[in-house]
């Protein structure tokens, strides 16, 4: 009986080690940035980071505003296009379509997330940057381009999680409305997507956290000037690559402003994260 | 007494895919009455329920033959508007699911959709609806507080309610009180008996003690055909065929 009870023990102490390892990662990660980028910050001031235009590393100007504005731009172009397509698709799949198209177009959709991201970033460089420039002017790489390729790319995310929390919802619902006389459409927008909001809002959380993160599409395709961006047709730098376009040659304060680019980073995701949780909870009360 | 025949149905059968579910039904349903449906699970009665408001065609692959007609006219008709055909012929579910939705917005939900903007009129008829199905006392103080707060008799007390809201002429109800404890279904079939005088009721139930309770007529369905229909007394007592005696007495289902 006792040997038992002493493997229970030891296995539970091994889920334990395991459960705290994924999370101790995060912490170390958490706060080697921390370390690496605040002390620059604290040394040139929080306000020069945040609200200064010019970024002449070398010279010792650390201004990260037009990097946090371009991603900010970029994040909020992937979702105006990713979004919309991604509820109407999981919309049109889940309640109008029959089962045999759900069946064949779910998973394509889905392996659009399997492809690397640099695949998306050279049809950007190759199709829709030239179509850009001929079509709407600018340089062709710009905020426009790297918004229509990152709606892409996070349209994956927003269209499975979205199908797979209406789906969850009881088909009781549906039959319940449209009994009641209520049309389809009525029944969509009235109870199903009310019912399945807070599995929509991860879905809309994830894409959003990938639109933030996503690097090597958008430094192929956004231009990546450091200068702010006065039309959606110009040149942007986000801060994702910002860090990845300068970390392979530099060193010295240089190389801590990319950490403090990262700090920078990491708050505007738990911004945006706790932002979307609130309005979730506020919601499903 | 002649009664007047308010549904028609003749010849009906329904198919999904090539597998028949219902096969040649034909049966009138008087004015105000209660016709039970009974048969063994799989015998097509609940299909039956949903051919009557045309809600088999939520599946795609649902196909009909033979005709049903309401009031003289047939509902398989072309120019049929779905959503009148509905609210005319409301139907209440086996599981009570509220709408996630309050107390009040579940009963006002359909005159919601059917356009109906005259906040008096919704009021009226959700207290109206709520009284009749005796659930007014129990929830007049908190119709703003969410549906699914209530127990299970209750929400199905809701369901009705939001049916009748409708004004509807015929109430379907597919075994309303399958999930419900013994004081709760005595309560439906209360409100069933009282609603007879206005609507009239088809009840697909798997309990025959309460199609013997509450029906006027019964139907025995099996594998998709309607074996026997018949005042309820009757086939209770003296049934015609040999089939409809075994499952009454419990032989077999």
């Amino acid at each position: 009986m006792r040997g038992k009870e002493n493997r229970e023990k030891l296995i539970q102490l091994f889920l334990l080690t395991i459960a705290l390892s994924a999370i101790s990662i995060l912490a170390l990660i958490s706060i080697f940035i921390f370390t690496e980028g605040l002390p620059i910050m604290f040394r040139h001031g929080f306000k020069k980071f945040l609200f200064s235009l010019d970024w002449y590393p070398s010279e010792g100007y650390f201004g990260l505003l037009p990097m946090i504005i371009g991603s900010l731009l970029v994040t909020a172009g992937a979702m105006v296009i990713g979004v919309p397509l991604g509820l109407a698709g999981a919309i049109y799949l889940t309640q109008f379509s029959s089962k045999k198209v759900r069946n064949l177009v779910k998973p394509m959709i889905e392996l659009l997330a399997g492809i690397p991201s640099v695949v998306y970033g050279f049809i950007g460089v190759v199709i829709l940057v030239p179509f850009v420039r001929e079509n709407f002017g600018g340089p062709g790489f710009s905020v426009f381009t790297a918004s229509i390729i990152l709606g892409i790319m996070i349209l994956p995310t927003i269209l499975s999680i979205s199908i797979d929390s209406l789906m969850a919802l009881p088909p009781s619902y549906r039959e319940g409305s449209i009994a009641l006389g209520a049309t389809q459409w009525q029944t969509v927008r009235m109870v199903l997507l009310p019912a399945a909001r807070s599995g929509i809002i991860a879905s809309l959380i994830l894409g959003l956290g990938r639109a933030v993160g996503e690097t090597m599409a958008v430094i192929m395709i956004a231009g990546n000037a450091t200068a702010l961006p006065r039309s959606i047709l110009d040149p942007v730098r986000t801060l994702t690559s910002n860090i990845a376009l300068e970390m392979g040659y530099v060193s010295g304060e240089h190389r801590q402003a990319l950490f403090a680019t990262g700090v920078i980073l990491f708050i505007i995701i738990m911004i945006l994260n706790t932002m979307a949780n609130l309005t979730s909870k506020r919601m499903a009360s | 007494m002649e009664r007047e025949i308010v549904i028609r149905v003749r010849d009906f059968s329904y198919y999904l895919g090539s597998q028949p579910i219902l096969k040649k039904i034909t049966l009138d349903v008087f004015r105000h009455e209660i016709l039970s449906i009974i048969g063994p699970a799989g015998s097509g009665k609940s299909s039956f329920l949903r051919c009557l408001n045309r809600l088999n065609e939520i599946r795609a692959e649902a196909r009909i033959s033979g005709t049903i007609e309401i009031n003289g006219h047939n509902i398989y008709s072309p120019e049929v508007s779905l959503t009148e055909l509905r609210r005319k012929v409301g139907m209440v579910f086996a599981l009570p699911v509220p709408l996630p939705r309050s107390i009040f917005e579940n009963v006002a939900f359909g005159l919601r959709m059917a356009g109906i903007k005259d906040k008096k009129l919704i009021e009226e008829r959700v207290i109206d609806s709520l009284k009749k199905v005796a659930l007014w006392d129990e929830v007049k103080e908190r119709l703003n507080s969410s549906a699914l707060k209530l127990s299970g008799g209750q929400q199905q007390r809701l369901c009705i309610a939001r049916v009748l809201a409708m004004r509807p002429e015929f109430i379907l109800l597919d075994e309303p009180c399958s999930g419900l404890d013994p004081v709760s279904t005595m309560k439906i079939e209360e409100s069933l008996m009282d609603l007879k005088k206005e609507y009239t009721i088809i009840l697909v139930t798997n309990n025959t003690k309460q199609a013997a309770r509450v029906s006027d007529r019964t139907a025995f369905f099996l594998s998709g055909e309607l074996i026997e229909i018949d005042r309820t007394d009757r086939i209770f007592t003296a049934p015609q065929d040999k089939r409809t005696n075994d499952y009454i007495s419990g032989r077999f289902g």
